[in-house]
Parts: structure tokens; sequence; C-alpha cells
């Protein structure tokens, strides 16, 4: 029966309330918009296992450790497997076409993540070869590069002209594992090294040590570290899910203004939906006038105005569900695949964005019903346009 | 010119203040935010600008995307010391400075972040070739030690990082001994250290990143990248004005500020459009007799057009100044965070440009004529007899 009531009343200016729908919807699009580039940003984190650590060079990540730790962090109880990585960067076609490119130990690497899946016959086919490189699954749909194509790339932090031949193409586990890297032999990258420049030779960037039980994670750390204290390359070792968020905080500014830019938004839903409410509220002063005199209350009118609220502001999170979609799929084909390697819209988003709609609703009517409220029956009736 | 009702137009705005009130304020959260983000983009690319000057030259390896992927050999420090492009200072000495840069991590004070700060290997001359940087604070080191100076945002935005305290570098104490400023640009929220002292410690040979020095004349920019070309020993390095260095070296980040900011905005703007519709359309619904009696009087169709365009459009400036007005407070804050192409803390001001100001302007009244063109033309077309027998 009351709802009856609402959605007739809602409905009264159809033209009206559209518009209204629309603006909401539109404003909650753009939310979950900005929402899902964040968890986008975090999703490394997310997906990050716990029984991984990363050890680094103590000082800063740019610098490499001495490829003979591996040995040594091997020994250390409770380590399952150790690889190594090591940042290339390089230049493939231009500067624009950014995507991580390291060297890797083609051995062990997938051992380490198996997130990255791999057919059998691919990875053997790329340990064979000295050149041989892995590309994940997004790069190579990008670039249109298939097995057995060559990739040139102009190096950079390792100067020289670099030739690889794609052997194998990985695929991502779960949509959020990022699908955009490329790895190549790091046995390849030391030889030239050792011809070129023999102090570069013999280096790894850091290593990726998966260990047997989670729990253990600080202990083998600490283990690690204690390894190489005072050493010219001192370590430090912490969790996958640390090192991302270390990186993570670097972006924190950034990542703060756009929480801002999703707060405001909700601020105009708010002033949208409010406008709305108050020019129904002032229409139908004399029928709230004619209610009060049959005797409903203050709180029947409550009710019925911030009821009525909340109806429309969740119809324009429903549309603002839809455009989020398509927003979202816009954005994501829009923008290059590597600037964001995981771009998925997340359950909490969508869970926000319903929760902002009703209490946006809800503070909405506040204003409309207090007027109504507060005007004396006869004012009400008194009341024109 | 159509006569246009302004009278009337002040008159309904005091009837209905709220809700004019309340469309104003989505404008304004609108302008606000495409100013804001606006004004991040201009800081980043300002902080960069400001730190170079035309008459001097950055030298880096081709294709090295910042200062720490750049890697020049010490022979070809050598060979570029010999280029008579290069200015002098009274006593003779080359304007040159070659420069090892790496990145080390430090702890924000604020929220006990970890980023990556820039460390530049210097020597006095580096503040001879970059006048603009002085030592505010303290002393400058002496040349051989294991002393440093951090800029103002370092000192300010990272713990650890006062006058005395000792930072650890690459297995060594290094003893903070001065602070520098450089007039707001990018230098401020780095560390300069001894280059001698930090190509040892962080085990460089006689390698450097990149090489800066003042030339003797401003058109010598041509020769000097014609030397580069022509020399087999120089072919793979590549001199740029420090203008141009630097103005790189902010694209990647002020590109995706103003691209992200800019798409967003677009979007829910709409939101405040539709807002000012609909304040729009009541207004025309409410005011029929009142259209119907201007018409009477004799106002023509398009007056009442303008008449109804015109408030909308107000409505969208006033907005619009307010968002402004709000955005120009952020001027006195400055963020920092990592500069996408030199991997390393950045801090910028917020900061606003007449450009900004009329972009965000011309923003308002896009808005605004969005906002009234619907309801104007309803208004313009109700015809007199029916306005004036409406209810």
């Amino acid at each position: 029966m009351i709802v009856k009531l609402l959605i007739k009343n809602s409905l009264r200016h159809k033209l009206r309330t559209t518009l209204t729908v629309l603006g909401i919807g539109v404003a909650v699009g753009a939310f979950g918009l900005l929402r899902t580039v964040i968890t986008s940003w975090y999703a490394s984190v997310e997906v990050a296992a716990a029984d991984r650590l990363i050890a680094r060079q103590a000082v800063s990540f740019i610098f490499p450790l001495p490829y003979a730790y591996r040995d040594k962090i091997e020994k250390v109880p409770g380590v399952e497997k150790v690889t190594y990585l090591n940042w290339f960067q390089g230049v493939y076609i231009d500067k624009d076409q950014f995507f991580p490119r390291m060297a890797c130990d083609a051995n062990t690497l997938f051992d380490v993540y198996p997130e990255f899946i791999v057919s059998k016959e691919e990875l053997e086919a790329f340990k064979k070869e000295r050149n041989a490189c892995v590309l994940g699954q997004d790069i190579a749909n990008k670039y249109g590069l298939k097995i057995g194509d060559m990739m040139n790339i102009d190096g950079d932090i390792y100067p020289g002209q670099w030739q690889f031949v794609v052997r194998a193409i990985y695929k991502p586990r779960t949509p959020t594992v990022d699908g955009t890297q490329m790895f190549f032999h790091w046995e390849y990258l030391d030889e030239r090294m050792k011809q070129d420049a023999p102090v570069r030779a013999g280096q790894v960037g850091w290593y990726a040590v998966k260990i047997k039980n989670p729990d253990d994670a600080a202990m083998i750390s600490e283990q690690i570290d204690a390894l190489f204290a005072n050493s010219s390359s001192e370590t430090k070792t912490e969790t996958e899910k640390a090192f991302q968020n270390s990186f993570l905080k670097a972006y924190s500014a950034i990542i703060t203004a756009i929480n801002i830019m999703a707060i405001l938004i909700i601020g105009v839903i708010l002033l949208v939906l409010a406008n709305t409410m108050i020019m129904s509220a002032r229409e139908r002063s004399s029928e709230y006038a004619v209610m009060k005199t049959l005797g409903f209350t203050g709180k029947h009118l409550f009710g019925l105005v911030t009821g009525e609220s909340i109806l429309i502001g969740i119809i324009g999170g429903v549309a603002g569900y839809f455009l989020t979609i398509f927003f979202v799929n816009g954005f994501s084909a829009v923008v290059p695949k590597n600037y964001f390697p995981v771009f998925v819209l997340e359950d909490i988003t969508m869970i926000q964005e319903f929760g902002f709609a009703i209490i946006v609703g809800l503070i909405a009517g506040i204003i409309p019903v207090y007027h109504t409220i507060k005007t004396s029956i006869i004012d009400g009736f008194r009341h024109i346009g | 010119m159509p006569a246009v009702p302004f009278q009337y137009m002040l008159g309904s705005f005091k009837r209905r203040r709220l809700t004019m009130i309340i469309t104003m304020g989505g404008f304004a959260l609108v302008i606000f935010v495409y100013t804001a983000v606006l004004m991040m983009s201009h800081g980043v690319e300002k902080t960069l600008a400001t730190g170079g000057s035309e008459q001097n030259v950055v030298v880096s390896r081709k294709s090295s995307q910042g200062e720490i992927s750049s890697i020049i050999d010490g022979d070809a420090v050598n060979v570029i010391l010999t280029l008579p492009q290069i200015a002098k200072d009274a006593n003779g000495r080359t304007l040159a400075t070659a420069e090892p840069v790496v990145v080390i991590n430090l702890y924000k004070k604020d929220d006990g972040g970890m980023s990556n700060v820039t460390i530049r290997g210097v020597d006095e001359t580096a503040f001879k070739v970059r006048a603009h940087v002085k030592i505010t604070d303290g002393k400058m080191f002496a040349p051989g030690s294991r002393d440093i100076v951090v800029g103002k945002a370092v000192n300010s935005g990272f713990a650890g990082t006062s006058i005395g305290e000792r930072i650890k570098i690459a297995n060594d104490y290094w003893t903070i001994v001065g602070v520098m400023s450089a007039e707001g640009s990018a230098f401020e929220s780095e560390i300069w250290g001894d280059s001698k002292q930090l190509q040892a410690a962080f085990n460089r040979q006689n390698t450097i990143s990149t090489m800066t020095f003042r030339m003797t004349d401003q058109a010598s920019i041509d020769e000097i990248k014609k030397a580069f070309e022509s020399d087999r020993r120089l072919v793979q390095y590549e001199p740029k004005t420090e203008i141009k260095f630097y103005k790189e070296q902010s694209e990647l980040l002020a590109a995706f500020l103003k691209a992200l900011g800019t798409a967003v905005t677009f979007i829910f703007s709409f939101g405040a459009i539709i807002g000012a519709v609909i304040t729009m359309y009541t207004a025309v619904a409410n005011r029929t007799t009142e259209i119907g009696t201007l018409r009477a009087l004799g106002f023509r169709r398009r007056s009442v057009l303008f008449s109804f365009l015109i408030e909308s459009v107000f409505l969208a400036l006033i907005g619009g100044a307010g968002g402004v007005a709000l955005a120009a407070f952020l001027q006195f804050f400055s963020i920092s965070t990592i500069n996408f192409n030199s991997f390393a803390e950045l801090s910028f001001a917020f900061s606003l440009s007449p450009e900004i100001i009329i972009n965000a302007m011309f923003f308002s009244v896009f808005m605004g004529v969005f906002g009234g063109f619907f309801p104007s033309i309803r208004a313009a077309r109700l015809k007199i007899v029916d306005a004036l027998r409406n209810e």
C-alpha cells in the first residue's frame, strides 16, 4: 500500500523523476569508475601470495644483489624454492609501449609463480633456447605476437640491441593476475654483461622465495637478512604483499586525490536528489496540509517523503550500476592494457554504490521533511506554486 | 539582442533561493574537481619546468626514460668536456657537472610509507650551473666527505632527514649537514652528495648518469646536437636543453592526471547538468502564468528563451566561480608522489593559471547552456492563451 503510494508519487512528474534517476545514475557510474581505478591499483596486493617472500637490496630496489646469494638463501630452513628476476625495461617499438620486461631464471620462475600458466611444450621450448622469451597473453594479443615471432628491444638500463624470440605465452590463472609481462633468460643478459660491462655481470635484481609455511614468513625473512648483514649488499626481505604495498604507498597522494573526487561525486548525487525532493515537497504543500488535517502525523509524512527519496535513489543506483559496467568496459578498451594490467569491477564497488544511493536518498529527504513537518496547516493551504 | 526581462529574472532568483543554491552547488562541485585536477597537472609541469634553464644542456643516454636508467661512461664524459660550446667561469673552469643519480628508499612522515628519493652526486660546479639551488639551512657538504644536503621537500616530508641525522646509504652512514631550496623545483625533492663518494659507494667506477653544462650561447644547441651526431664516441648520447629534458620528465604523470581527471569530470558533470535541467524545467512549469504575462506584455518568444537560458548560464557561472575560488585555496597545499618517469618522489604544489580559470569558466558556460537549453525552448514555445489559462 505504502510502496504503491510512493511509486505513484514519484511518477507524478515523470520527466523530472527520469532526469533525476539519470543524473544519479551517471554520477554513480563515475563513482564506480573511480573506485574501480583504485581497486585495480590494489589488485597486485590482493593477488600477492602469502607464501612468497621478496628479497631485495636494502638501500633501494634499483640496486642489484649478487647471484651468489641464491645458494645461501636456498639453504635457509623452510625455503622451498628460490627464483630471481632482473628489471630490464628497454624500449620496444617506442617509449610509450610500456610493459614490464624482466630477465628471469627459466628453470624456477613458473614453480614460484604458479599463477602464470604455461603449457608444458611451450615451457620446454622456452627453456631450451638462450634468447627465448615468455609473453603475457594480454601483451601477445596487443602486439599481435605469436610463438616464433621476433622482438627487437633497444636496451636502456642494459645498453645495446637485444633480440628475443617468443617461445611461450602465459595465461593468468584468474582475471586479477597481471597478463602483461615479458620474461627472458637471465643467462642471456649476464653473458652480454660479462663481455660489455664485467662489473655488472653476476647480478640479479631481486629474489622471489617460495616458503613451505606462510606462518614462518617473518622468521625466514629475518634469517635471510641476517645472512647478508654488514655485507656490501644487505638485503631487505618481506612478504610479497608488504613489498607490493610499499610500492603503492608511494602513490598514496594520487590515490587520496581519486578518493576525494569519488566523495565529491556523491555530493553531486546528493544535491541533484535533494533538489528534486525539495521541489516536489513544495508543490505538494497543500496536499500535506490536507493529510495533516486528516490526522497523519510527522512520522507518516517522514516516511512518505524519505521513502520516495530513497526509492528514487535506489532506482538511480541501479541505473548507475549498469552505467558503471559500461564505463569500466569503455575505460579498459580505451586505456592501454599496460597502465592497468588488471581492471575488473569488484563486488565491493557495487555494494558501495547501492549503499551510497540509499544513504543519499535518506539525507536528501531531510530538508523537505523538516519543512513539511514545520509548516503549519494554515500556511500549507495558503501555499501556491 | 532581444529585450530580456532582467528585473523579472532577479526577482525569481530571490523566490527560489534554496533550489537555486543547490543547483549552483552542483556546478561548484564539478568545477572544483575539474580545476583541482588541472591544477595538479599544471603543478607537476611547473615544478619540473622551473628546474630547467634554456641556457643549460642535459646529456643522457638515448632511449633512457629517466636519469636513473641513463648511463654515461667516463671516457665519453671527457670527450663531452672538450666541446667548445661549454661556458667557463671567471677562473676558466668549465661549467659542467657530471652526476651519478640513484634512488634510495626513505620513509614518509605522514603515513609511514616507503618511497624512492633521488640522490644526486655533485661537486660545487653544480651550484654554479644551477644558480637557483641554494643552501638555506646548515652548510654545504665538504668535498670528499660522506656528508649530504637534503632538499626542502625531503626535509619536510621524510622521517629522519633533519640536519645532524644520519642516513644509511650503501652500508655506510652519511650525515645530513644542510637543507637546500630551489625555487620550488624538483631539486627540492632530492638529496645531494659528493659525486666521487657516491660513485665509490654505489660501485659505479667512473660511470655517471647524466651530465649538465652551461652553454656559451643559447643558440649553440644545434651545433652541440650536430657534434653529438657526428662523433662516433658520442652518438649513443643525446643532448637536450634542460627545459626540454624536464618537460619530458613531467609528461607521463601530468598526462595521467589530466586524462583521468578530465574524463571523470566530464562524466559526472552530466549529473550537475541534469540537476540544472530539473531546476529549469520546474522553473518554467511554476512560472507558466508569468511567462504568459510577459508575452502578453509584448516580450517576444526569443526574449523568453534568452531569459531562461541566461538564467541557467548565470547559475552555472556563479557556481563555477565558486568552484574555482574554492580550488584556489588548494594552492596552499603541496602533495608528493612518485613521478612515473624518474621513478622517484616529486613534491609539487597545486598551481593555478589564467588558462585553467578560463577553461573552468568555459566549462561552466557549457554546462549552463546544456542545462538550460530544453527548458528554455519549452518556455518559448508556450502559447500566450494557454499559459495565461494555467491553473
